[in-house]
């Protein structure tokens, strides 16, 4: 199979931000949408300390475990689209001065793998910003979903519990998680080869 | 399954993954960048299989633009100082299929090499007529276009007496997660490329200059502005599907 060569990726750089935050980038759902959810954490390189100026996507299904994709091949028995149109099903946030960043959204359903299993709940996230040559991408699972992480291929694929963990957010007050990113170093988070 | 059910569960799922490019990126730790020493992962990656959430992603359209926003130009009160210039290509997946009415967004320095950004203090003037921001949706062939002034190059602290070659940062979604790409377009003819960390941080030459633009005398408007010409190629499909009961690739 030879199609046309691949563009290579090049670092997001330091002044995205004329450019890509949206007003609205943070909010895959509404403020204050009836069952919405807060993820915030902080971006943190390889000495500890914050990184300003990244950049978080989030992408993942709704609560019926739908996306409004015609890829989803489910989508042959239903209607393409969520049952909830204000869902946008991504989220784009930048880091603050403090290395945060914020994202409200629904909790997505568990979805099949193709294979009979099931992948537990989880947004796929994708981390741009300067020093990054390529997006490095790590999913959010969620830490009151303990029988289907522990049934998640994804999860059951990581050997050591402490890198499991990396990808668990840590629960909040009601309807809020903290998601931190450590770039490198200790407690270094699972990076994932898409 | 009737259509009101949750569509999860035990159902066998046939889905088409993604090419996973080798030797195309950048690696994470490129030491002459010297912003990666801190930032890249030093963990081997971990392998993730393209399922539900990896092979869709944001369709992101026409709610996402204004018309006006393809010309930089044309953005304030009055015109822009620099060189004229017309960017268009084609936004192609790797089977060369065109990825239609999907988001392009740029930003890039004005004419003297600096960025709109409070971070940019770098001594060039700000141009009150360059904001420098634009964002289009392909057509049905893939195809966008802006009109835009020639961005500058510019010092940065990266090695001694450092200066990035003139570039324009692309984001470009195609239709899935797994094309997410975010790039810079390079101008032919920079002398700047070869002593630039970024751009050589490509390990292999032609990918390296899949990066450069190419002057187009077709495209040029006479009178007007010059033409160059870009293709952006995400990747495209894998040969075989992952089947159910498949390989756990």
């Amino acid at each position: 199979m030879t199609g046309p060569p691949l563009t290579p990726s090049q670092t997001v750089g330091p002044f995205f931000a004329i450019c890509l935050p949206w007003p609205d980038g943070p909010q895959v759902v509404p403020e204050g949408s009836p069952g919405a959810i807060v993820i915030t954490g902080r971006v943190l390189d390889g000495a500890g300390e914050p990184v300003p100026d990244a950049l978080i996507e989030t992408w993942q299904a709704g609560p019926d475990g739908t996306f409004a994709h015609p890829d989803d091949p489910r989508t042959v028995t239903r209607a393409a689209g969520h049952a909830d149109a204000a869902f946008r099903g991504f989220g784009r946030c930048p880091t603050g001065a403090d290395g945060e960043y914020r994202i409200v959204t629904l909790r997505p359903a568990p979805l099949p793998c193709g294979d009979g299993r099931t992948q537990a709940p989880h947004l796929d996230v994708s981390v741009f910003a300067r020093g990054l040559l390529d997006r490095v991408v790590t999913r959010i699972y969620f830490p009151d979903e303990e029988e289907a992480n522990a049934a998640d291929p994804i999860l059951l694929s990581l050997s050591e519990r402490s890198r499991r963990a990396t990808l668990i957010a840590a629960p909040g007050t009601a309807g809020e998680f903290r998601f931190d990113i450590r770039l490198q170093g200790e407690g270094e988070t699972v990076f994932f080869d898409v | 399954m009737s259509t009101d059910e949750p569509a999860t569960g035990e159902g066998a799922v046939t889905l088409r993954p993604y090419q996973r490019p080798r030797g195309v990126h950048p690696p994470a730790d490129f030491a002459p960048y010297k912003s990666s020493a801190l930032r890249a992962p030093s963990q081997p990656l971990v392998l993730l299989p393209h399922r539900l959430t990896e092979i869709t992603g944001p369709l992101l359209g026409e709610e996402r633009v204004k018309p006006a926003d393809a010309d930089l130009t044309t953005q304030h009160a009055g015109e822009p100082q620099g060189e004229r210039i017309i960017v268009t290509g084609r936004l192609l997946d790797g089977d060369g299929r065109p990825v239609r009415r999907s988001l392009v967004e740029i930003w890039q320095t004005n004419a003297a090499g600096r960025y709109l950004h409070p971070v940019d203090q770098h001594p060039a003037p700000l141009d009150p007529n360059f904001t420098g921001v634009g964002r289009c949706i392909t057509d049905d062939e893939g195809r966008y276009r802006f009109v835009t002034i020639k961005p500058g190059s510019y010092p940065w602290r990266n090695h001694p007496n450092a200066w990035r070659p003139a570039h324009i940062h692309f984001s470009v979604f195609g239709r899935s997660f797994t094309q997410r790409l975010i790039t810079q377009m390079y101008f032919p003819g920079d002398p700047l490329q070869p002593l630039d960390p970024v751009f050589n941080s490509v390990p292999d030459t032609r990918a390296r200059q899949r990066l450069v633009a190419r002057f187009d005398i077709g495209l040029t408007e006479p009178q007007w502005a010059l033409g160059y010409s870009w293709d952006i190629v995400l990747r495209g499909r894998d040969a075989t599907p992952f089947e159910p009961d498949g390989d756990d690739r």
